[in-house]
C-alpha cells in the first residue's frame, strides 16, 4: 500500500507541475503585452511598470516560471491587475459560495439518483427502468443553462416561489441562502443526477450478475438482505468514486450556472476576470480549481485502493 | 484489413436501422443538416432584419417562434444558427480527432518514454474541468468562432488520445501486426493499414458522443459571450442576449435552448446505439449477457 501511495503521490506531483506550466503559459499566449491590455484606458507608466515588475514579466521566461511555481507553493499567486489585491485572497473568498452550491447540488443529485438507479437495476426492463433511462438521457443532453433559464421562468417568473438570482451567505441567513441556492442547485443537480443514475444502475446490474449474489439467493436469504448486504455494499464502492469526481468537477465546472444566477463563486470570478482581462486572477482561479480536482482524484484513488485491494496490485 | 472496416460500417448501419431511438436521432440530425445547409433559404425572414415596431412579439402565424428585443424573427435565427453548431461540432471534433488519434497512435505503438511523456501531457489537460479550460483558452486568444473551435478541439484531444492508445495497445500484440513487422513494413504503414482500421469502432463511437459535447460546449461559450459574436446568430448567444427578457418573453429562452437540446440528444442517441453494436466492451456484463441472450 505504501508503494502505491508513493507512486500516486509522485504521479499527481508531476501532473500538478504540468498544470502550473499550462496556467503559466496562458499569460504568455496573450497577444501583445498582457499588463497593457489589462490596463486599457487606465494606463499610466508608473502603474504599468509596477504591475509588470510585481508579475515578474521583466524577467527571462524560465526565471518567471520558476518564481511562479516557487511563489505558488507558498500560497502567493500574484496580485490582481485590476484591484491590486492578492489573488489567493480573492479566490479563497469566493470558494465558500462555490462549495455550498456544489455540495447542495451533489446531495440533491444523490437523493434523486440513488433510488432511481437502484430500483431501475432491480426492475431491469420494466416501465420504471425505461423511464429512469429516459430521464438520464434527458439529463446528459440538456444544456444546464437552458434548464436554469426555464427554472427562472417557471419558479421565479410564473410562480414567484424563489428569487431569480442572487446570493445570501449560509452563515448570515440560512433561510435566505436556501431560497437562493434552490434553483441553481436543482439545475446543476439534475444533470449530475442523470449521470449518477446511469452509473448506479450499471454498477448494481453488474453486481447482480455475480456468482456470490446467486449463491446468497440460492441459500434462501430474503431479497432485501441480498440486496442490502451483498449487492448495494459492493455496487456502491465505484459509485463513491464517481460522486467524488462529480463534486470535484462541479467546483470548477459551474461557471455558466454561477453567471446565470449571479452566484458569487469561483466560476463567476473566472468569468469576471475574463471580462476584465485580469489575467493573474484568471490564472489563480484555474490553478486552484485544477489543484483541487487533482487532490480529490488522488484521495479517491487512495480510498478506492483501500476498499479494493486489486487496484493496488495493478 | 479493409474488409474489417466495410463490415464495421455495415453492422453500424444495420444496428442504427433497427433501433427506433437511433432512427429518431438520425432523423433529427438529417433535419439539422438540412437547416445547416439551407437555413438561409428556409428562413421566413432575414436574420438581421431589425424592426422596433414588432419587438418582443409572442409566437404567432407570422412569427412562429416570436420576435426578439430588436424585432428580429426568432425562427429564422434559430434555423440559420444550425450551421454554426454543425460547423463547430465538425471542426472542433476534427481537431481533437486528428491530434488525439495521432498522439494516441504514437504513444501506444512506440510505448516507452514517448508513451510516458505524451500520456502525462494528456493527464495534465485532463486535470482541468473542460469548460474552464475552454474559457481560459478563449480568454487568452480572444472571443470568436475560430478560437472557440480551437479551444473545444484542444480540450477534447486527451479523450481521443486515451481511446486510441488503449486500442493500439491491444492491437499491436495481434498476429497480423507481428506478421507485418516481419515482412519489413514501415511503422507508419503498419499504423495506417493494420492498426487504425482495427481501432475504428471505439473512435467512431467517441466521435459521435464528442460531437454532442462539442455543440454543448460551444453553446456554453456563446452563452458566456465568448463564442460567436453578434450579429451572427448562435443558439447559445441567443440565450445570452435574451436572458434579460426571459420572464417577459419566454420564447427567447425556450426555442434556441430546445434546438441545442434536440441536437445534443440526437447525437447522444446515435452515439449510444453505435456503442452498443461497435464497442460491446463498454457494456456492463449483464447488459452484454442480456444482448447475447
Amino acid at each position: 500500500m505504501t508503494r502505491f501511495i508513493l507512486r500516486r503521490l509522485l504521479q499527481s506531483g508531476i501532473v500538478l507541475l504540468g498544470v502550473t506550466l499550462v496556467v503559466f503559459l496562458l499569460l504568455q499566449l496573450v497577444p501583445g503585452d498582457p499588463v497593457r491590455v489589462a490596463l486599457g484606458t487606465r494606463f499610466d507608466p508608473e502603474t504599468y511598470e509596477a504591475l509588470r515588475s510585481r508579475a515578474g514579466l521583466d524577467q527571462p521566461l524560465p526565471v518567471q516560471y520558476a518564481s511562479y511555481v516557487g511563489q505558488a507553493l507558498t500560497g502567493d499567486l500574484g496580485v490582481s491587475f485590476r484591484s491590486g489585491r492578492p489573488v489567493t485572497a480573492i479566490v479563497l473568498e469566493r470558494l465558500p459560495a462555490t462549495l455550498s452550491l456544489a455540495i447542495t447540488a451533489v446531495v440533491f443529485a444523490l437523493l434523486v439518483a440513488f433510488p432511481l438507479g437502484v430500483l431501475s437495476a432491480l426492475r431491469s426492463g420494466s416501465v420504471f427502468d425505461h423511464a429512469a433511462r429516459v430521464f438520464s438521457q434527458f439529463g446528459v443532453s440538456v444544456p444546464d443553462f437552458w434548464m436554469g433559464i426555464m427554472g427562472i421562468l417557471l419558479f421565479a417568473g410564473v410562480l414567484g416561489w424563489f428569487p431569480p438570482s442572487g446570493y445570501v451567505a449560509l452563515t448570515e441567513d440560512p433561510v435566505g441562502w436556501a431560497s437562493h441556492v434552490f434553483l441553481p442547485a436543482v439545475t446543476v443537480g439534475l444533470v449530475t443526477a442523470s449521470i449518477l443514475t446511469r452509473f448506479i444502475r450499471s454498477s448494481v446490474l453488474e453486481v447482480l450478475a455475480e456468482d456470490y449474489v446467486r449463491t446468497a439467493e440460492a441459500k434462501g436469504l430474503p431479497t432485501r438482505v441480498v440486496v442490502v448486504r451483498h449487492v448495494l455494499r459492493n455496487a456502491l464502492i465505484p459509485v463513491v468514486t464517481v460522486v467524488a469526481v462529480q463534486l470535484a468537477s462541479l467546483l470548477g465546472g459551474v461557471i455558466v450556472i454561477e453567471v446565470l444566477f449571479a452566484w458569487p463563486g469561483v466560476g463567476r470570478l473566472t468569468y469576471d476576470a475574463v471580462q476584465a482581462r485580469d489575467y493573474p486572477v484568471l490564472q489563480g482561479a484555474i490553478l486552484l480549481v485544477a489543484a483541487l480536482f487533482l487532490v480529490v482524484n488522488l484521495l479517491v484513488d487512495l480510498l478506492y485502493a483501500r476498499l479494493d485491494p486489486r487496484i493496488r496490485v495493478r | 484489413m479493409s474488409g474489417n472496416g466495410d463490415s464495421t460500417s455495415r453492422r453500424a448501419l444495420v444496428a442504427l436501422g433497427r433501433d427506433p431511438l437511433a432512427v429518431t436521432g438520425g432523423v433529427v440530425l438529417v433535419l439539422l443538416v438540412v437547416a445547416g445547409l439551407a437555413g438561409s433559404w428556409l428562413a421566413p425572414a432575414g436574420i438581421n432584419e431589425v424592426d422596433v415596431d414588432r419587438m418582443l412579439q409572442s409566437p404567432s402565424w407570422a412569427h412562429p417562434f416570436g420576435t426578439d428585443e430588436l424585432g428580429r424573427d426568432v425562427l429564422s435565427r434559430v434555423l440559420v444558427a444550425a450551421r454554426v453548431s454543425l460547423q463547430v461540432g465538425a471542426v472542433s471534433v476534427g481537431i481533437a480527432l486528428l491530434a488525439g488519434v495521432t498522439l494516441g497512435l504514437f504513444a501506444g505503438y512506440y510505448q516507452g518514454w514517448l508513451d510516458n511523456v505524451l500520456m502525462r501531457c494528456m493527464d495534465v489537460l485532463f486535470a482541468f474541468p473542460v469548460l474552464l479550460l475552454a474559457v481560459a483558452i478563449v480568454a487568452v486568444l480572444g472571443p470568436g468562432l475560430s478560437t472557440a473551435m480551437v479551444a473545444i478541439g484542444v480540450v477534447y484531444t486527451p479523450i481521443f488520445a486515451r481511446v486510441t492508445r488503449a486500442g493500439v495497445l491491444s492491437v499491436r500484440e495481434q498476429v497480423f501486426v507481428r506478421a507485418a513487422v516481419a515482412t519489413g513494413a514501415s511503422d507508419l504503414r503498419i499504423m495506417r493499414r493494420h492498426v487504425l482500421p482495427n481501432i475504428a469502432a471505439p473512435l467512431i463511437v467517441q466521435t459521435s458522443l464528442s460531437l454532442a459535447f462539442a455543440i454543448l460546449s460551444e453553446a456554453a461559450l456563446s452563452f458566456l459571450g465568448l463564442g460567436v459574436q453578434p450579429p451572427e446568430p448562435a443558439w447559445g448567444r441567443m440565450l445570452y442576449d435574451g436572458r434579460g427578457f426571459v420572464t417577459d418573453a419566454w420564447w427567447l429562452g425556450f426555442f434556441p435552448g430546445a434546438a441545442i437540446f434536440l441536437t445534443v440528444l440526437a447525437f447522444n442517441l446515435v452515439g449510444d446505439a453505435l456503442r452498443d453494436v461497435l464497442d460491446p466492451r463498454q457494456l456492463t456484463v449483464s447488459e452484454a449477457r442480456r444482448n447475447a441472450g
